[in-house]
């Protein structure tokens, strides 16, 4: 077996060395720009499960229609081969694409605004290498009028500012550097921040909703945020998919295996010193009596369907079940998150350092919508946890729309 | 006519325990490797879910998980004068199939042998002589325990074992098996906490002079992560190991050990639903091309392969080799032949105890959560004075209380009606029973081969299995029951009722999933198929991995030897066969 294997692995060197000689770029603006692509998590749109690195294709559920990412892979007719450096600059930093055309803000170029020129120009050094890929991606596939692209002029006049990240000289490098990961290529407000009614980033990273999820509040708020986790939770949460009891699922496991865990350790601890530091207000509701009857359900059902994995007292297993107590991720304001995982199963994110993707299965067909809110309010009103109790009405509505999308 | 597939390195038949095992070590070394499995994918979440895995009606009585005789039977009969008939129903045994194969349902007792199983031939000749074996046809495996030693270690920390040393480098440790041979470091989880009736047990046997231990288990006394960074939760002690897979990542298995890490492998392949028809040999019938395999609509596929390594079900790996014409299938007139021969089984009996003032919440227990004692196991006693070789294990392992199957009743009690009712009620709480697991040795009747009438759905032969219980085994069994009745004596029950251990054979009552033999190992290629490596004799690029090695099974549970045995065979085939393919390893 031992000839063909070594044939095999002189003719992939010999294509690789091609594609290097043919663009002929520093290796270290690629290596940056390569990072650049891991801070950006490029991949985890324009790069489908199991298909070709950046070859596109990941549909985006947005509130206004879907969204089909595009190829953009050095390819003339179907990717960014026949980009100029300078669109490259303009589609990342304003917005608009090769000949003027309008890009959808799902790209987040209202993030990458503020990314510096020199890393927008690794970027596109790196890219320039990735191995051209022809796929034709009809990426718009929203419904009239939000098909017009040219609304986009009208929307980024409301609702996008170009500019560059800013420094605060108060605080230190490594706050700097964090605050520019988060707001710049990592793009976090896209998800952790609240939405207007245009669907634009109203500031602050105190959650939202989106496709049936709630991203959670990554503030510093002591009782919902991640003011209780230590900076060393954080990077471990964000490096291996695990941290503070907390198991890295549902949109966040594709940004953890795709983008967080591949950084390194000194921009983890980074994001983790700003995200600490940005201020919230401490609102901790008032906990649910233990004597209402949602809990005394709820304490039941717990005993029955959760306790032989999150443990009697909520207190999980390591790396493998959750912990619910004392958790921020179960005290969010929203509990859409929640509602999901006991409807729909979640599985972990799967990295290098924590390979094993513990799945929780779903509970959609065993537990009523009444069931369901009142094992929930319950977890998030025991063991020292506080928060607004769940309704019934509202697993009803995410159980319609998780059968709608199935 | 078959569509042929790209080649691979390694085609590896049935993706269970060994399987997996080996998967994992020899894409580390860099080969290409595809697994083939005649059953379903299935995985913890999403195929032992936790909100239905504890479904006794339908995992332990109608056998969800098991291989069922419409895909694959086999017959039986106790002698040669007989006709072996179909098992219209697997009862004695239960093979497993689909992904993680038998290792999803066991209960998790995992064992070593010790330096006189390995050498049971030549240990018994030295000690009793000759004569004393004259009617079994027992044989030396052809590795040493301290070759295995280290093999044993590497799957007992795969697994997150739950057990206590009783012997680390020789020094005997208290509290644990103190007839067990070296072991280099402890186990890598504390044994579990104990439940009431194994407790009661060992002060019993304690008292008696006996030196009980906590059973070594798969199931988990602590979360765990194994040496591949793959977690593990603690046992929650449901009661439902044997028969079903496991909800909560506490026992393991290939899914919670290995699978995570495997399945992501690029150069590893899963393909399930597809059942491998036989392994093709080239025209000189000495190496072998790949398989043949039919996947579930009915296609037919060859895969090339620089090397296949046969890895399902002990039964099945032998019947494989028959049905590839590698080896020659052993004839119990002549004694000439390898493949078929020294097929073993287990030699159990039981006792139950009744006792009236007692509550031993049988529903709280696991798979391997118990006691043992090896003081008449192996060869832990003197046979001097006695009639037989061999020996039993005795068990005190509450595995669970299940509503349909734990339905304890005193000898008299009708089998149904309100009397019933109420005597399962009086004594389902106050009833407890160990048992002795008994060696099974080899004897020249004792043998599988091909069954000359009957065929499975793709028109091959079935596997026919020819067994009876030595007459050495039962007298081993009933004397190892008389040791039983004087413990439960010591217990002082109201009442206790044996199971003792009778000729015949029956294929119906559920007895043991300890089916040995068939493919074995040796130093010697008239007396066994595989050598001391698992490499077949006969075509040196085909390996045989499983408990068909085993020459004689002894009183212990097999599968801590099953995955030390696969370690064991990944690391002379990486250290050793890749050097040098096609070459065997051991010189006949």
């Amino acid at each position: 077996m031992k000839p063909s294997r070594i044939a095999a692995a002189v003719a992939a060197l010999v294509v690789s060395a091609g594609v290097a000689g043919a663009v002929e770029l520093p290796f270290d603006q690629i290596e940056a720009g390569r990072y650049q692509a891991v801070l950006g998590d490029c991949a985890g749109c324009h790069t489908a499960p199991g298909g070709k690195p950046y070859a596109g294709g990941v549909a985006l559920d947005t509130p206004f229609g879907t969204l089909v990412a595009p190829n953009i892979t050095p390819d003339g007719a179907t990717g960014i081969g026949n980009w100029s450096e300078e669109e490259f600059r303009r589609a990342l930093k304003q917005g608009v694409g090769h000949s003027g055309k309008r890009l959808y803000p799902a790209m987040p170029y209202t993030a990458y605004t503020k990314m510096t020129d020199s890393d927008v120009a690794a970027l596109w050094a790196y890219m320039r290498t990735v191995q051209p890929v022809s796929n034709a991606v009809q990426s718009n596939k929203l419904p009239f009028p939000f098909n017009i692209r040219l609304l986009m002029a009208g929307w980024n006049w409301i609702n996008f500012t170009p500019g560059t990240f800013k420094s605060d000289p108060k605080k230190s490098a490594e706050w700097n550097r964090g605050a520019y990961i988060v707001e710049a290529a990592g793009h976090c407000s896209v998800c952790h921040a609240p939405k207007s009614a245009l669907g634009a980033d109203k500031g602050g990273l105190t959650g939202t909703v989106l496709q049936g999820w709630f991203a959670p509040n990554i503030t510093g708020n002591l009782h919902d945020g991640v003011g209780p986790w230590s900076a060393d939770d954080i990077v471990s949460y964000l490096k291996t998919g695990v941290g503070h009891g907390s198991v890295g699922s549902g949109p966040m496991r594709e940004v953890i295996e795709a983008s967080t865990s591949k950084m390194t350790d000194a921009d983890l601890k980074a994001i983790a010193v700003y995200l600490k530091d940005l201020p919230a207000p401490d609102k901790a509701p008032k906990p649910v009596a233990a004597d209402d009857p949602a809990m005394q359900t709820g304490a039941r059902i717990y005993a029955a369907n959760c306790s032989a994995c999150h443990n009697g007292d909520g207190s999980g297993q390591g790396a493998l079940f959750p912990k619910l107590a004392g958790n921020s991720a179960v005290q969010q304001g929203d509990p859409t998150s929640l509602i999901h995982i006991v409807l729909a199963g979640s599985q972990g994110a799967v990295t290098t350092a924590a390979p094993t993707t513990p799945a929780m299965p779903s509970l959609a067909w065993r537990l009523t919508d009444q069931q369901v809110a009142d094992v929930l309010t319950y977890i998030r009103n025991s063991w020292g946890n506080a928060a607004h109790p769940v309704s019934p009405g509202a697993v009803g509505t995410l159980r319609g729309e998780l059968k709608k999308g199935s | 006519m078959a569509r042929k597939l790209p080649p691979k390195d390694v085609v590896i038949v049935g993706l269970g325990w060994t399987g997996a095992i080996l998967a994992h070590e020899l894409t580390d070394a860099g080969l290409d490797v595809v697994a083939i499995e005649r059953g379903p994918w299935r995985d913890t979440a999403t195929d032992f879910n936790i909100g239905y895995m504890q479904d006794e009606l339908r995992y332990a009585i109608r056998k969800d998980l098991f291989l069922q005789p419409a895909q694959e039977a086999m017959t039986m009969r106790n002698n040669t004068s007989q006709r072996a008939l179909p098992m219209r129903d697997y009862g004695s045994f239960l093979p497993g199939t689909g992904v993680g194969g038998a290792g999803v349902h066991w209960n998790g007792h995992t064992w070593r042998f010790w330096q006189s199983d390995f050498q049971t031939k030549s240990h018994l000749t030295q000690r009793y002589g000759e004569a004393r074996i004259a009617d079994l046809q027992v044989q030396d495996w052809g590795v040493t325990y301290d070759e295995m030693e280290s093999a044993y270690d590497r799957f007992e920390h795969l697994c997150g074992i739950s057990g206590k040393a009783g012997n680390l480098n020789g020094q005997i440790q208290q509290g644990g098996n103190p007839f067990e041979d070296p072991r280099k470091r402890d186990y890598p989880l504390p044994p579990m906490q104990m439940t009431y009736a194994p407790t009661l047990f060992a002060e019993a046997a304690r008292s008696l002079g006996h030196h009980p231990f906590p059973t070594p288990a798969a199931n988990l006394s602590k979360s765990y992560v194994n040496p591949l960074g793959i977690a593990m939760g603690e046992c929650t002690m449901c009661g439902f190991c044997e028969r079903f897979g496991c909800a909560n990542y506490s026992k393991a298995s290939a899914q919670t050990t290995i699978l995570p890490v495997l399945m992501r492998k690029s150069n590893f392949e899963a393909r399930c639903n597809s059942e491998v028809l036989q392994v093709n040999l080239d025209a000189t019938g000495k190496m072998a091309k790949g398989v043949t395999y039919v996947d579930s609509s009915g296609v037919e596929w060859e895969q090339p392969a620089e090397m296949v390594l046969l890895c399902a079900y002990g039964l099945h790996n032998a019947r494989l080799m028959m049905l590839s014409k590698i080896g020659k299938i052993y004839d119990p007139q002549s004694g000439e032949g390898t493949i078929g021969r020294n097929y073993c089984y287990q030699t159990n009996a039981g006792i139950s105890l009744f006792f009236e003032d007692k509550n031993f919440n049988p529903f709280i227990a696991s798979g391997a959560c118990g006691q043992t004692m090896d003081d008449f196991n192996g060869d832990a006693f003197d046979h001097g004075g006695l009639d037989f070789v061999g020996g039993a294990g005795i068990n005190c392992i509450p595995t669970n209380g299940r509503p349909i199957g734990f339905r304890p009743t005193p000898p008299g009690t009708p089998r149904w009606g309100s009397a019933w009712k109420k005597a399962t009620k009086d004594h389902y709480l106050s009833t407890f029973g160990f048992s002795s697991q008994g060696s099974s040795y080899a004897a020249r009747g004792n043998y599988l081969d091909l069954d000359p009438t009957y065929k499975d759905r793709f028109g091959r032969p079935l596997l026919r299995m020819t067994f009876d219980f030595p007459d050495n085994d039962i007298r081993m069994s009933h004397w190892v029951s008389d040791r039983m009745v004087e413990i439960a004596k010591a217990l002082k029950p109201k009442q206790y009722v044996e199971g003792r251990r009778n000729k015949s054979w029956s294929s119906v009552p559920y007895q043991s999933t300890h089916n040995t033999g068939g493919a074995i190992m040796g130093a010697d290629p008239k007396t066994s198929a595989v050598n001391k490596y698992l490499q077949s004799w006969d075509v040196p690029n085909v390996f045989v991995i499983g408990a068909s090695a085993f020459p004689q099974n002894p009183g212990k549970n097999p599968t801590g030897t099953v995955g030390a045995l696969a370690f064991h065979a990944a690391d002379a085939i990486r250290n050793q066969y890749l050097r040098n393919p096609g070459a065997a390893l051991v010189q006949a």
